[in-house]
């Protein structure tokens, strides 16, 4: 009896470890396994198909005395910091606002969070048509009469890459706000009544008790928009193609372009490779952070 | 049953040996629009009456950007297909990879070097055997004009570049758009392209396009050709940034626009909207260009595959494509010409007529140069080069036109550099 029941217990020991073994192959082979490939392949004097020779940091040289690239890793900078910190700031007043028992609160919340269900390439192609000089705001208002007016940001070299900062913010701010309101929610009344019984404002009881309360909430939202930042893809190709020029030019669009189109697979590694630097540099201390945390 | 058995014996020894010559060939291809799927349907057509089956391999986008990436894993992956659209410079990178088939014997006996210019022969081989077989000829240095918009306002069809700011200026005052233009980097290197061929010559083209001459590349003449080409931009209208190119084709037929700059697919977006060479819309070379001709060439590329019956099936092919009926029934579809030279021009109109006997006349005079911005001059990593800072500098005024020489230059060297 003793013996026919062991295996029985270690076969119900091994099934979770049974059913996750084959995702973990496959996240080891396909995300792990192929980093190091393209890690490789950024060392390699690769041009149209790989080639697996070793020419050291050469790849990396070319990249960095290359104009676009930094042209790219600037727009990311620029892109990035808007867009998080704007998308933070109206996601955070949007929930604050749908907190004060509004009417019909459902269906507002539902119209904020939708542009999230749109697909980054939809948002692009209606920004695109909106903020086209001939087509879209500016049309509209010099067809109202006011003709000097002026809004050609999508097709100015030094303004397109605020359009891109538009339409990010347009699709993702609801998403913020979504995550601000259940952080808003958690945070206990009593100490919100205590405190008006001390005599607070709603403004000060906001800024000085709820908000730092969200911490954890805008923390996860940082995280979510960053690595939506660096990513960013679909939706500069489908708002701007990069241009005018390559004006609107991210890392991720100008790593396809070298890999891809142009047959210099070892630069467009090489630029992966800096784009996987920068994600690890800020997912890194998250982790860290997690993981003390539950160690404590 | 004794008859019916040999009959099927017959039946099944000839099927049997009509399947050891018939090979399945496989064919990758980006044209996927209208007119370009049909002339591939006729290619389909003429290889299936030679006993081949076609295995229809299409890639869609326009460019073939996509469809190269399909083909670069394909071969990575040691199954690459039979034959595959591959023009230009391109041609040699991937025999230096050393996966193209040899087509020599079907060349010679057709008498190819013959047939074909050597301009167009040269592109076509790698280590001097023919691994490519070319389909068209397109002309990249056209200007399609608008005559109604000419006669509005009183101007006339410029054949220098001096007398185009003229009649730009003149359509522009009469309120209408002088130059309809698409921003993207692909179009300005096409408008750029024919300006340098315009201003400097072939002999200049050929020197910084061709040979990547660097003192030619950063060079006065090529600040002068940048700052004629950023004059046209004053010409454009607000809504030019990423446009595409047909709907730019599209203002011009519409008569809100005077003169496009485009290679002569744009005559399928006239021919698609009913309209009449020389009567509704003007063909001309752009300006100073009349006596070149920037050439664009399609072909299709055989891979090394360890098979008999494919090899007669590629040989086959390229037989076919070379044939003067396919050569005529898929360049009346796709608005280019014949890229053998004394096809019939018969069926023809106008714009390919031209196209045609200035091909002919330039390859005579070395003024037929390979086109840059459809990437017939140079490997793709130069172009890009190439692109990154004709593109920068029409779209941002703080470059000046030295500079984007000085830039131009130094990311070609960086592009071809060996590492």
């Amino acid at each position: 009896m003793n013996a026919s029941s062991k295996p029985k217990l270690s076969f119900g020991e091994y099934l979770p470890k049974i059913v996750v073994a084959p995702t973990f192959v496959a996240t080891l082979i396909f995300i792990y396994g192929f980093m190091l490939w393209n890690a490789w392949l950024s060392f390699s004097s690769s041009r149209m198909l790989p080639k697996y020779d070793w020419v050291g940091l050469k790849q990396y040289e070319r990249l960095f005395a290359n104009d676009r690239w930094w042209v790219a890793a600037e727009n990311l900078l620029i892109f990035g910091v808007l867009f998080i910190v704007t998308c933070l700031v109206i996601g955070l007043f949007l929930a604050i606002f749908l907190d004060q028992k509004v009417r019909a609160e459902g269906a507002i919340r539902t119209i904020y969070l939708y542009p999230m269900a749109l697909s980054f390439i939809v948002t692009g192609t209606a920004w695109k048509w909106i903020l086209n000089p001939e087509l879209g705001i500016q049309r509209m208002f010099r067809e109202m009469g006011w003709e000097s007016f002026s809004f050609d940001w999508l097709v100015n070299s030094d303004m397109a890459i605020y359009t891109v900062v538009i339409a990010g913010v347009w699709q993702s701010s609801g998403f913020v706000m979504a995550l601000c309101l259940a952080g808003l929610r958690g945070v206990d009344e009593n100490i919100v009544k205590a405190a008006r019984v001390d005599g607070a404002s709603m403004p000060a009881i906001y800024r000085r008790i709820i908000i730092p309360g969200l911490g954890p909430v805008f923390f996860s939202a940082l995280i979510v928009l960053t690595h939506i930042a660096i990513k960013s893809f679909d939706l500069i190709v489908a708002l701007t193609g990069g241009g005018p020029g390559y004006a609107t030019d991210v890392p991720a669009t100008f790593m396809y372009t070298y890999a891809f189109t142009r047959g210099q697979i070892g630069v467009g590694s090489a630029a992966s490779m800096m784009m996987l630097m920068a994600v690890v540099a800020i997912i890194v201390p998250y982790l860290y952070s997690e993981l003390r945390e539950k160690k404590q | 049953m004794k008859l019916s058995k040999i009959g099927l014996g017959i039946a099944l020894a000839l099927g049997l040996s009509m399947s050891a010559q018939a090979a399945e060939v496989e064919v990758l291809h980006y044209w996927t629009s209208g007119g370009e799927a049909k002339s591939v349907a006729e290619l389909k057509k003429m290889l299936e009456a030679k006993g081949h089956t076609w295995k229809d391999f299409a890639v869609a986008g326009g460019g073939g950007e996509s469809a190269m990436t399909v083909l670069k894993s394909r071969v990575v992956s040691g199954n690459p297909p039979a034959a595959a659209q591959i023009k230009g410079p391109s041609i040699q990178e991937w025999g230096e990879e050393g996966v193209l088939a040899n087509i020599d014997g079907v060349a010679t006996k057709e008498g190819w070097d013959k047939l074909l210019p050597k301009v167009v022969s040269d592109v076509m081989k790698h280590d001097g055997k023919y691994v490519a077989v070319p389909v068209n000829v397109h002309r990249v240095n056209w200007m399609w004009a608008n005559p109604e918009v000419f006669k509005k306002a009183d101007a006339t069809v410029p054949t220098t570049w001096d007398e185009f700011f003229v009649a730009a200026d003149k359509i522009k005052a009469a309120g209408m758009t002088a130059v309809a233009h698409g921003g993207q980097p692909w179009q300005d290197a096409t408008t750029f392209e024919s300006v340098v061929l315009g201003t400097q010559g072939p002999v200049f083209y050929n020197k910084a396009f061709v040979e990547l001459d660097p003192k030619s590349l950063d060079s006065a003449q090529m600040v002068e050709a940048l700052e004629t080409f950023r004059k046209i931009k004053q010409y454009t209208d607000e809504g030019a940034p990423g446009r595409d190119w047909n709907l730019a084709t599209s203002m011009i037929i519409k008569g809100e626009a005077g003169m496009q700059f485009m290679g002569d697919w744009a005559k399928g977006e006239f021919t698609a909207a009913g309209k009449k060479p020389g009567v509704d819309y003007i063909c001309a070379a752009a300006p100073g260009t009349s006596k070149g001709f920037t050439f664009n060439i399609d072909s299709f590329v055989m891979f090394d595959l360890d098979n008999k019956d494919l090899a007669a099936g590629q040989n086959d092919l390229a037989s076919t494509v070379l044939s003067p009926e396919f050569q005529e029934v898929f360049n009346l579809n796709k608005g280019s010409i014949p890229a053998r030279l004394g096809s019939s021009m018969e069926k023809f109109d106008d714009c390919a007529k031209l196209s045609s006997k200035d091909f002919v006349e330039s390859a005579k005079f070395d003024t037929l140069v390979p086109s840059m911005a459809h990437g017939m001059s140079t490997f793709s990593s130069t172009q890009g080069a190439i692109y990154d800072t004709v593109t920068e500098f029409y779209n941002n005024d703080k470059v000046t036109a030295k500079d984007a020489a000085a830039k131009m230059a130094k990311a070609v060297a960086s592009a071809t550099a060996d590492l």
